[in-house]
């Protein structure tokens, strides 16, 4: 496989991902945003800034901090590279570079998901937000479908791989700043608020059933975190992600007879994870583990783009 | 109006409308099947098309203005006798094309015997100095000619114009043809048509047949200028039809004068590149020096004959429009009998009879760029405004030599579905040819082209031109 095409898969799978990402994190927002009490949320919508690591270019377009504006400009927004739209039109381009080694269903999602956004320059309240963003799940669901009826060879790797990738910073940057910057003066851990806030969490990543499935407990925030940081069973946690790059790095290895780099730190990174106790990472400062979390899977991303030679 | 005296290829030369006998069956199709049907499926087919990403850029607009060719669902179609008449001429014609980019990179005995002058070969922008003595491998130089023809009576085929560079729009003959099957399989019922879908095979089969050194499975890439260029959806269909790599210059690199590309496991050496780059591109080192496009030392490498370029560099010297007027003469030169096909008539501008001619009689001519493509740079002047028509007669008058004129054909019409029902439009015809060490083949088939404006003789799709399946008969049932 071209190099080129391999950079190409690993990045459709980034931009798809964080699309979908963004459209769940859009979500989420405004349920929690309906449920904060009066005046409006605008913590929410801060916060989600935050999470799509949005906030200081918002910052730079001197609009000011609205619920519409903000959710706008991560739904729509040509000037930020994050936004679903720009998400999309990445995806798009790369998918239309690299057509031939992706099957045909899987080119149609991504071009009709595409389609879909074209010429939309305002998304108007919450409730049409609601639709846009639905579809956009709708959509990637469908890539997702499609890719998994793709053949089990390198483009299904690359495309994986970086799915996985995106989802393990777009999971910890989720936990991280909800964590740290939502509760406001004077409320309480274990408040009504507080507990609003988990639950929202668990709504971006759908894994509200989830977390009922496996914890009998009542809504508790280590509990959350452990499930979205350790817990495999959970698809979008940080264990989970961290196994599937291990595996389709192992996958590529084996059809290329490469491994390096890459796999060094990607297999480091998923014992040590297997080592790590939710009681460990508390002692060690939740924050702090996220953040080496953060940057230990810049790192790996680095190393997959030196090891096939993305360019 | 043109378009009354126009033969039509189904409806025949009748005001009657009661068709070509042989064809009398589509013509009652035609008109059995109420014009909201054939909207419908003719919808149907576009919104497929526009799914698939069938698109193609237009130059000077946005990035974002991606348009489908429109489709038409009324088909043209040839009897197998016409087709087997029309075969002969184009093999001949592409044979002597082959022969004569041979002879002009080599002994250019051809202008030795004056049969074209000497220096319309040599001071042409399209031959290549540089290239002088190349040897491509196997002597064939243009692979893949997609020859436009035009047709005005029973029997009367003209060629219109040899496109020996990279041809495009074979993909739109395929999926238009995918198309009629899915939303016309009945008149695949009523006739018995020549399948079309191993162009694909003949064309990788090709490839492989002209790599340097036949050793073991020749690799074969297909090199694209990207993902922004109009024809890259038929780059990234060809490649993945034939599953090969497409590939862009950047996955290329030379050494040693071998070509080899990148790949996740290394490097992998190369021996056919499928080039829909132009010359002036392919090679920073020996044309154009800031091009992004190329690969350089790409040429180098050919010339040391470890690679085969499909086409070779170079081959814009026979489908150019000045030398085009004297095809008759190349083919009759190389062939030894006279050309199956006839050229249309061709005034050279640079003739001063020939200009003066062209320039008393505007209003009835065609005036082309010798260099001009697209359905650019170009009169038709019984359409043509006045003041159209004086810009033409300063600019002719300023550089004749950059002009050729031709009397305007009343072009064929095939019936086509317009906002008032169907009604006859004029068409034009390309296949393709393909030239492989083992011969000629061409597949039973080709593009219709149809001007979609009542009276237009302008079929090119940057102009708002359509296209149309062309439907080849196996018996003449």
């Amino acid at each position: 496989m071209l190099s080129r095409t391999a950079g190409s898969l690993y990045w459709i799978g980034r931009y798809v991902e964080r699309a979908e990402f963004t459209a769940r994190l859009i979500e989420a927002t405004i349920r929690l945003d309906a449920l904060s009490p009066r005046p409006a949320g605008q913590g929410a919508w801060d916060s989600a800034l935050l999470v799509a690591a949005a906030d200081y270019d918002f910052g730079l377009t001197s609009e000011t901090r609205s619920p519409l504006n903000i959710s706008r400009y991560l739904t729509l927004s040509a000037s930020n590279p994050s936004s679903i739209r720009s998400c999309l039109d990445a995806a798009r381009s790369n998918a239309k570079s690299v057509r031939t080694a992706l099957s045909r269903d899987a080119w149609e999602a991504i071009n009709r998901a595409w389609l879909n956004l074209r010429g939309r320059a305002t998304t108007g309240g919450n409730q049409s937000t609601l639709g846009i963003v639905e579809a956009i799940r709708a959509e990637t669901r469908g890539f997702e479908g499609a890719l998994h009826r793709m053949l089990r060879n390198e483009a299904y790797a690359f495309i994986s791989l970086g799915a996985a990738i995106e989802r393990a910073d777009n999971t910890a940057r989720l936990i991280d700043v909800k964590y740290h910057l939502l509760l406001p003066d004077g409320e309480k851990v274990g408040g009504p608020i507080d507990r609003d806030q988990w639950t929202t969490i668990l709504h971006a990543v759908s894994a509200n059933t989830a977390y009922r499935w496996l914890y009998s407990e009542g809504l508790k925030p280590w509990l959350v975190a452990e499930l979205l940081s350790l817990r495999k069973e959970m698809p979008r946690s940080l264990a989970a992600s961290s196994e599937e790059v291990v595996t389709h790095l192992n996958a590529i290895g084996k059809r290329t007879g490469l491994q390096s780099e890459a796999d060094r730190l990607a297999r480091m990174r998923q014992s040590a994870i297997e080592r790590t106790s939710i009681d460990t990472i508390f002692n060690h400062g939740l924050h702090e583990w996220l953040s080496g979390f953060i940057y230990e899977n810049a790192r790996i991303h680095q190393a997959i783009g030196a090891q096939f030679r993305f360019g | 109006m043109a378009i009354e005296r126009a033969f039509d290829e189904i409806w025949g030369s009748s005001a009657s409308r009661e068709g070509r006998p042989e064809f009398t069956a589509l013509a009652d199709w035609i008109s059995s099947t109420p014009p909201a049907e054939l909207d419908r499926r003719q919808q149907a087919a576009e919104a497929a098309f526009r799914q698939l990403g069938i698109t193609f850029a237009v130059y000077g607009e946005e990035e974002s203005a991606e348009r489908i060719i429109p489709f038409d669902i009324v088909p043209r179609i040839f009897t197998k006798t016409e087709w087997a008449d029309l075969s002969e001429g184009l093999v001949q014609r592409v044979e002597a094309i082959n022969a004569f980019l041979a002879d002009v990179y080599g002994p250019r005995k051809i202008l030795k015997d004056k049969v074209v002058p000497e220096e319309l070969i040599l001071g042409n922008p399209q031959f290549r100095p540089m290239l002088d003595g190349a040897k491509p491998p196997h002597g064939i130089f243009a692979h893949i000619c997609g020859i436009d023809l035009v047709r005005t009576g029973p029997g009367e085929f003209w060629v219109l114009e040899d496109n020996a560079r990279t041809p495009s729009g074979v993909s739109y003959m395929l999926e238009n043809r995918e198309a009629m099957l899915r939303l016309c399989p009945e008149l695949f019922e009523m006739f018995p048509v020549q399948p079309i879908d191993s162009y694909p095979d003949s064309l990788l089969e090709t490839l492989q047949s002209v790599a340097p050194r036949p050793a073991g499975k020749p690799v074969c890439v297909l090199l694209t200028p990207g993902h922004f260029n109009s024809a890259f959806y038929e780059h990234s269909f060809l490649a993945d039809s034939m599953g090969i790599e497409l590939v862009e210059a950047a996955d290329l690199e030379v050494d040693d004068d071998m070509v080899w590309m990148r790949t996740i496991e290394g490097r992998v050496k190369v021996d056919v590149i499928y080039r829909r780059i132009d010359d002036d591109y392919i090679d920073p080192l020996v044309f154009k020096p800031d091009s992004l496009l190329g690969v350089p030392g790409l040429i180098a490498a050919y010339m040391a004959g470890n690679v085969a370029l499909v086409n070779a560099p170079g081959t814009g010297i026979a489908d150019d429009k000045a030398i085009y007027s004297y095809m008759p003469e190349i083919v009759k030169y190389y062939s030894g009998g006279e050309a199956k096909l006839p050229n249309v008539e061709t005034y050279r501008c640079r003739e001063p009879q020939a200009l003066k001619y062209t320039l008393d009689n505007l209003d009835k001519l065609v005036v082309k760029l010798v260099d001009g493509s697209g359905g650019y740079g170009m009169l038709v002047g019984p359409t043509a405004t006045k003041a159209q028509i004086e810009e033409f007669r300063a600019a002719l008058l300023k550089e004749p030599q950059r002009y050729i004129a031709q009397p305007t054909l009343a072009l064929s019409t095939v019936p086509t579905l317009t906002e008032s029902g169907v009604a006859p439009r004029h068409v034009d015809f390309r296949p393709f040819v393909l030239s492989g060490s083992k011969g000629v083949t061409i597949t039973p088939g080709g593009l219709t082209r149809v001007a979609l404006r009542e009276g237009s003789l302008v079929v090119n799709s940057s102009q708002g031109g359509g296209t149309k399946d062309s439907l080849i008969l196996a018996g003449d049932a």
